[in-house]
């Protein structure tokens, strides 16, 4: 099996971000790291491989493989290679010029042209990217490639060819079902991402890792980047601070303070 | 006259407050069109009479519950033909996003997710980086979609018997339903229903952390008292004090009620994310330098279960 996992270098979520003087997340001031909710997709990748390896191991033994995917700036081969470092076996980094300021639309649209292009049997992604936090990225790659959607998935199981997800949703607890091709997001309760070994690092540096242009994958410059952005930021501020709040020590009278506040402010 | 779709999104037959918030919006725009999905159509429509909504539709055809957002996201692509709204509004949920983001892709148009407000030029508010920064967008390309967080409007109703919207069925034909689209749900044991008011759609929240120390009773009497939901931190869904639906937080709800109470909570990053833009926000901590009074506008530095049963006994004095 072929599996591809998206992966998505972010600002630090501790970091304090702001924005650019072009209406973008000024990216060049912040610390950047691997999306954490996608280390629980790649972990999910691992563990299932794991479960389906005659040796009980990833790579080339176990018969199936994992690509990681990410689509973004050079520097962004840093979380491709702690991927790599983790137990991924290849990694491919989709980066151009033309790609800045694209909007989910154009991310989805590079991404799915690169998973058509490898011919992956499931995909799995984080459930959000810190930073952009639309989660929009997963149901917009099962719509292009016409893969069955497992999204917020809490536990995956595969079973030859069909896969089982369990999920909690405003519904209650769903079971659901698919055959593969697929494509899963993965919420954080699903597993605890495992910490690369020092094998596993050294052994990372000899892995494969190649960047693509967007001609290389078969899309136009014009078809996304910022021109092709199809929802602009007309401005942003600052949230006005909240109102300096007030600090009290309670004495044994906090919680009768506690209603008086809620009181003035015509909470009740 | 320029109209709206505004997809209705029920639980179980049941209308959610979500519903009223977005046609509210929707009204600033145009004549609201609402679109039913469900196989609970017959008694979803009535629900829908006093809200601010000048036309219901009933997507018929596709038993929607047999797939994933997928079907939603094709009917509602071909009722954007044959009406050419001016915008598609949706709630922010897991699930809204998902058909928005579906949608945008089938219908080849730019989308703006977890707006707070909206004017009726369209302009979208939104609330980024945890709450630190306020932006405001447009969708600049096709038929704008916009998903609508909860509590970011007061819902308009109207008085019983005074607006009636006119319905129709419309009947749509899914193309993902014989092959792409197989994702079978097998199973739902739907979650249980407590007394107490929906998370995300609660006007007031009490929440507990690690703090609680698993003691959630202080937590639940004062959410009773005051009329609100309980939530919790990922630390006390993590031991299993609470149940996971009930976390706020990045990786949990997003909530923005009038009212936050956290009690026992540090105020992790991860955490603020899903609580930030709440209007008042209250913090009982007995750590002076909890993080958690960086955003709180009443802080009390103390212990959490004198201060929460002070607290209780004070709002049910008050409101009897
Ligand atoms: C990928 C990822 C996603 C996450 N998503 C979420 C999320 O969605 N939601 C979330 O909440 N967290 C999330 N977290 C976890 C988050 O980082 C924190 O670990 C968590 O919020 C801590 O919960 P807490 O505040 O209850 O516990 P703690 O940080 O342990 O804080 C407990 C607080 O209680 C106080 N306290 C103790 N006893 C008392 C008492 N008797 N009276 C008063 N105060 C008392 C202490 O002073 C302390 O400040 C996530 C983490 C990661 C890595
Ligand atoms: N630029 C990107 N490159 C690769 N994967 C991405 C990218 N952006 C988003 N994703 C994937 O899509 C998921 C949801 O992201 P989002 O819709 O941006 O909140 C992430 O957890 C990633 O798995």
């Amino acid at each position: 099996m072929k599996i591809a996992v998206c992966i998505k270098q972010v600002p630090d979520s501790w970091a304090e971000k702001k924005m650019g003087s072009d209406q973008r997340l000024d990216r060049a001031s912040v610390d950047a790291v691997l999306n954490d909710l996608d280390e629980y997709a790649i972990e999910s990748a691992l563990a299932l491989v794991e479960a389906h390896s005659p040796t009980g191991e990833v790579g080339e033994a176990s018969g199936h493989s994992i690509t990681v995917i990410s689509m973004g700036p050079e520097r962004a081969t840093e979380s491709l290679r702690k991927a790599l470092s983790m137990g991924a076996d290849d990694a491919i980094l989709i980066n151009d010029d033309a790609l800045t300021g694209s909007d989910a639309l154009a991310t989805s649209k590079v991404l799915a042209a690169v998973i058509l292009a490898g011919g992956y049997d499931l995909v799995l992604c984080g459930t959000e990217s810190t930073d952009a936090r639309m989660s929009v990225i997963p149901a917009m790659l099962a719509e292009r490639l016409g893969f069955a959607q497992l999204t917020f998935a809490g536990k995956v199981a595969l079973n030859g060819t069909t896969v089982n997800i369990s999920r909690q949703t405003e519904f209650g607890v769903e079971e659901m079902s698919a055959e593969l091709p697929v494509i899963i997001s993965v919420v954080e309760k699903i597993n605890e991402p495992r910490y690369p070994s020092f094998k596993g690092i050294m052994a990372s540096k000899k892995k494969p890792l190649v960047t693509k242009s967007l001609t290389e994958i078969g899309i136009l410059p014009a078809d996304v980047g910022s021109a092709a952005a199809w929802s602009t930021v007309k401005d942003s501020l600052p949230r006005p601070p909240r109102g300096v709040g007030v600090k009290i020590i309670d004495d044994g009278n906090g919680g009768s303070q506690l209603v008086s506040f809620l009181a003035e402010r015509k909470l009740i | 006259m320029s109209s709206v779709l505004i997809l209705v999104d029920s639980v179980g037959g049941k209308v959610s407050k979500s519903t009223a918030e977005i046609a509210t919006f929707g009204r600033r725009i145009g004549s609201v069109i609402a679109v039913v999905c469900s196989s609970d159509a017959a008694i979803i429509v009535p629900q829908l009479a006093d809200l601010a909504i000048d036309r219901t539709i009933t997507c018929t055809g596709v038993e929607f519950e047999k797939f994933s957002t997928g079907a939603v996201a094709s009917a509602l692509a071909a009722l954007v033909t044959k009406e050419s709204p001016t915008a598609v509004l949706i709630a922010s949920s897991a699930r809204g996003k998902e058909i928005a983001g579906r949608l945008a892709v089938r219908i080849n148009s730019g989308i703006i997710t977890d707006a707070i407000d909206i004017d009726s030029e369209l302009i979208a508010t939104q609330s980024v980086f945890g709450g630190s920064t306020t932006v405001h967008s447009v969708v600049t390309h096709g038929t704008p979609i916009i998903t609508i967080r909860g509590n970011a409007v007061e819902a308009f109703h109207a008085s019983p018997g005074t607006n009636a919207p006119v319905h129709e069925d419309f009947s749509v034909s899914y193309d993902g339903a014989g092959g792409a689209d197989r994702a079978a749900v097998l199973s739902v044991a739907p979650a249980v229903k407590g007394g107490r008011p929906e998370l995300t759609e609660a006007s007031m929240i009490v929440s507990g952390g690690k703090g609680t120390d698993g003691n959630f009773a202080p937590v639940e009497a004062l959410a009773d008292a005051l009329g609100a939901a309980v939530g919790a931190s990922r630390a006390a869904t993590d031991a299993g004090w609470y149940p996971h639906s009930f976390q706020v937080g990045q990786t949990g709800k997003t909530v923005s009620p009038q009212l936050y109470i956290a009690a026992g909570i540090s105020g992790a990053i991860q955490h603020r994310a899903g609580m930030q833009t709440s209007k008042t926000i209250v913090a009982i901590n007995k750590d002076p330098e909890a993080p958690i009074f960086d955003v709180a506008d009443f802080g009390i530095v103390g212990d959490l279960f004198t201060v929460l049963a002070q607290a209780s006994a004070g709002v049910i004095a008050k409101k009897s």
